[in-house]
């Protein structure tokens, strides 16, 4: 890749797997942010998924809010976080869709370096063949769109759209469906080419093993979820799906943790 | 006078009895159409003088009633408003396709109403082929408004500019359109004078700017003008100077590299702006540009800058200038302390709504707060319509809020994390919410939001005696909170409830209700096939539709929409949508 070596707190390249974590392996697939939060006795809930900057503890440096969930007694359902609820909080699509845009938009007083400035010119003219719901195929010139997603463990990367999205558990939800399919061939330990991964199948259900992380225009690589949306979207340049042990080196700990947060309800 | 028109002798002596043209004359003046469906109650000579005088029909619900039922009562229409899909198809909780296509209305019209002169539609399914068939058909044709609509592309807007040679008002806002090009404003003819109102602003394709500009000088007429995104500051000085008799502008794009010339000529077409009371769009508007406004702002009512991320001292800079503004749409990057700026220049206002610049934002240190909010109370006495998106509230605060303002009629209120209590406390917001209702005797319409038990529900049952419109979210505790605003509000017309513990016991307690409302929405909660088969079972004259909540994985989870009707049950109605039958 032509970006400037990775600085910061994990190697470039993926680490190969030994056998020995493989068998620590418990990959967190599917979804579990979803739709309607009625009941709070849907199946899916406990699914795992990939880890973002909420899940952390502060010690990875991450602005922890008070929202853990709120357990009501009576209420209807039990959602904790107004970005997995369709519909919610209710705005009206084409004003979601705007505001969106809206955050990609920088503005005159950014602290930005000259070169960027140029570049946000274009970016600010360019938004105006946004907004609405429409598709505008091929005509979409933003300065943020299709970013680069490579996983570790899995040699060929992937693109997104960032446009797609409007918060980041749906990007979050799209990463998995990329790279987690169960249909896919995965090889984890980059090695073979052709090795199925019999760890597909387990891939439904347990504790995440990635993370997910960005490489701001700085070059730093930094934790998905720290930032307002539309703050990320102006920084990022390309993302990574990293494992976990690979994140400030705090391993075995990690996972403990990841795996409490999985047991909490979402 | 003819006796056949008095209803009995002993009345004639009592009740001086209006031959019909004098009555038909005086009726006439009469626009309102609750004042108009009053009327027509008074007596069969009435019900007969009213329906030949009435011009415009308001149709709260599509599905409410047919076309053919309407134009046999009303002979004499000119002017239409039509609404159809629930609210909360807004915000995706109606899957498309749904229905409130307006073809058939169109195809009524057609034959009965060939001199239809305005349409206005919301959540309504527009095609292409009904834009050009309206084209087509009405020749007299003069008003669109379409908000919230769907199904529709520019190419439908260009059989609109092209054969609606009267055209005065098309007003295209918020809608699932296909934009695919910006062709349809070169559509208007060459010597095009009519247009009074243009609006779209929610489009994003470029369209041709001289054709724009063509326009704007023909239209000698024009007030309202809303372009979109892709005008450029240098465009929209030009416009202006030839249109200075708006009264409301959007501006496109407000971001713009402009020499120092031409700043000053765009200073100068705000100046000229002598009657604008209404401004919005300012796009990407900051710091640099906005001081050209000002001058245009000393007879401000209304105030868009909701697709404006602004900051709280350019918002205080640009309220400072706006003494008379009486409607203010902001984004919460202005935090209280714009709110509280706004607290003291702008007096007179009446209306504020503060929608969230980032929705799924979770930290509670952005956007605005309770104290946002108080602030503005204390400032603007007048204040009755809110909606106001946060993160959090207090009940001491909403007290405070609605004892400053007591006028509230309006009263949407968004705390965007499901269930939260009061965050000061930890207690429901069920006090905060009951000093509203208590409070605000004028109430008509209430959002409801945060950690809310039965109580809430009771107090408004108890007070809110004029409450028309109730949305509910995330709330209740049992079957007892609905019930006690079915049974308590006696004004109520319609309801939607999402994600709430409310069963059937619930649903069937408002069987005595419901007739007497638009529409009850239910998604999320607790009904079941049997209680809405009870339903339908014991009131023929509702329609009970239901749909299969496909987000709920247990398979027994329905979307509840019931509304009455005289034209029993929809006959387009798709797979998904099943109308249970009595």
């Amino acid at each position: 890749m032509e970006a400037p070596p990775a600085r910061g707190r994990e190697a470039a390249a993926p680490k190969r797997d030994s056998a020995g974590e493989e068998a620590e392996l418990e990959l967190g697939l599917g979804l579990s942010v979803g739709g309607g939060g009625g009941g709070g006795e849907r199946a899916g809930a406990k699914r795992g998924r990939i880890l973002t900057a909420r899940d952390f503890p502060s010690s990875v440096g991450t602005k922890r809010t008070a929202d853990e969930s709120v357990s009501q007694e009576g209420g209807g359902g039990s959602p904790t976080s107004a970005s997995q609820v369709v519909g919610w909080p209710p705005i009206r699509a084409y004003r979601m869709n705007s505001l969106v845009n809206l955050a990609k938009a920088p503005r005159a007083e950014d602290n930005m370096s000259p070169n960027e400035k140029g570049k946000s010119k274009d970016g600010s003219e360019d938004n105006t063949r946004t907004g609405g719901m429409t598709d505008v195929d091929g005509r979409e010139q933003k300065h943020i769109g299709f970013v680069k997603v490579n996983t570790d463990g899995i040699p060929i990367g992937r693109k997104v759209d960032l446009n797609a999205h409007a918060c980041y558990e749906t990007l979050a939800q799209a990463l998995e469906d990329m790279f987690f399919r169960p249909a896919k061939t995965i090889d984890l330990t980059g090695a073979e080419e052709n090795r199925q991964v019999k760890k597909s199948s387990k891939l439904l259900n347990g504790c995440s093993e990635f993370v997910l992380t960005y490489e701001d225009k700085e070059g730093d690589w930094m934790l998905i979820g720290d930032v307002p949306w539309g703050m990320f979207l102006t920084a990022v340049k390309r993302l990574r799906i990293m494992r976990t042990s690979e994140v400030n080196g705090i391993a075995p700990r990690f996972q403990q943790k990841s795996e409490r947060q999985m047991r909490k309800p979402i | 006078m003819d006796p056949s028109k008095s209803r009995d002798s002993a009345e004639s002596t009592r009740v001086i009895q209006f031959p019909n043209d004098v009555l038909e004359r005086i009726l006439s003046l009469i626009d309102s159409h609750r004042d108009r469906n009053a009327v027509s109650l008074v007596s069969k000579a009435w019900y007969n003088a009213e329906r030949w005088t009435r011009r415009h029909v308001f149709i709260g619900n599509c599905y409410a009633v047919s076309p053919q039922i309407v134009a046999r009562r009303f002979p004499n229409i000119r002017s239409v408003m039509l609404k159809g899909k629930p609210r909360f198809s807004d915000f995706n909780l109606v899957p498309p396709n749904w229905g409130a296509d307006v073809h058939g209305w169109l195809a009524v019209f057609a034959d009965q109403y060939p001199q239809l002169e305005e349409l206005r539609l919301k959540r309504m399914t527009v095609t292409d082929e009904s834009l050009k068939f309206l084209a087509r058909k009405f020749h007299n044709f003069r008003v669109l408004s379409l908000l919230s609509c769907d199904g529709f592309s520019t190419d439908g807007l260009e059989a609109i500019a092209t054969d609606c040679r009267h055209l005065t008002e098309l007003d295209i806002q918020e809608n699932g359109i296909d934009d695919i090009s910006g062709n349809w404003l070169s559509c208007f003819p060459e010597n095009f004078t009519s247009l009074e109102v243009l609006n779209f602003a929610s489009l994003s394709s470029d369209v041709n700017f001289d054709a724009l500009e063509r326009l704007v000088s023909q239209c000698k007429s024009l007030k309202i003008l809303k372009v979109n995104k892709s005008i450029t500051l240098e465009q929209l000085q030009r416009l202006l100077v030839r249109a200075p008799q708006l009264t409301e502008l959007g501006t496109g794009s407000f971001l713009q590299e402009l020499t120092a010339h031409q700043y000053e000529e765009l200073e100068r077409a705000f100046i000229g702006c002598k009657y604008l009371d209404a401004l919005s769009g300012l796009w990407e508007a900051t710091t640099l540009y906005l001081p050209v406004l000002y001058p245009a702002c000393t007879n401000l009512t209304f105030l868009n800058l909701s697709y404006a991320a602004l900051q709280s001292e350019e918002l205080a800079k640009l309220v400072a200038h706006c003494p008379r503004l009486q409607r203010l749409w902001v984004l919460d990057t202005v935090e209280d302390v714009g709110l509280e700026a706004v607290a003291s220049s702008c007096p007179l206002l009446e209306e504020l709504r503060v929608f969230p610049a980032d929705p799924y934002d979770q930290d509670i240190n952005r956007g605005v707060t309770e104290s946002g909010f108080l602030a503005v109370s204390l400032g603007c006495r007048k204040l009755h319509y809110v909606l106001y998106f946060c993160r959090q509230m207090t009940n001491a605060a909403v007290a405070r809020i609605v004892q400053n303002c007591p006028g509230f009629t309006h009263f949407r209120l968004c705390i965007m994390k499901p269930g939260q209590p009061d965050y000061l406390t930890n207690e429901p917001m069920d006090e905060g919410f009951g000093a509203v209702v208590k409070t605000c005797t004028n109430l008509r319409r209430l959002g409801v939001s945060g950690l809310l038990t039965d109580l809430t529900f009771e107090y408004i049952g108890r007070y809110a005696k004029n409450l028309e419109t109730l949305s509910v979210a995330f709330a209740g505790g049992s079957d007892l909170g609905m019930k006690s605003i079915l049974v308590g509000c006696p004004k109520l017309r319609k309801l939607e409830i999402r994600d709430c513990p409310f069963g059937n016991e619930a649903l069937l307690s408002g069987l005595e209700k419901y007739e007497s409302m638009r529409s009850l929405w239910m998604s999320a909660c607790k009904v079941t096939l049997h209680g809405c088969k009870t339903l339908a079972t014991q009131r023929p004259r509702l329609n009970v539709e239901v749909m299969k909540d496909e987000e709920i994985d247990d398979g027994q989870s329905y979307k509840v929409y019931v509304y009455r009707t005289v034209a029993g049950p929809r006959t387009d109605a798709p797979s998904f949508v099943q109308t249970l039958c009595s």
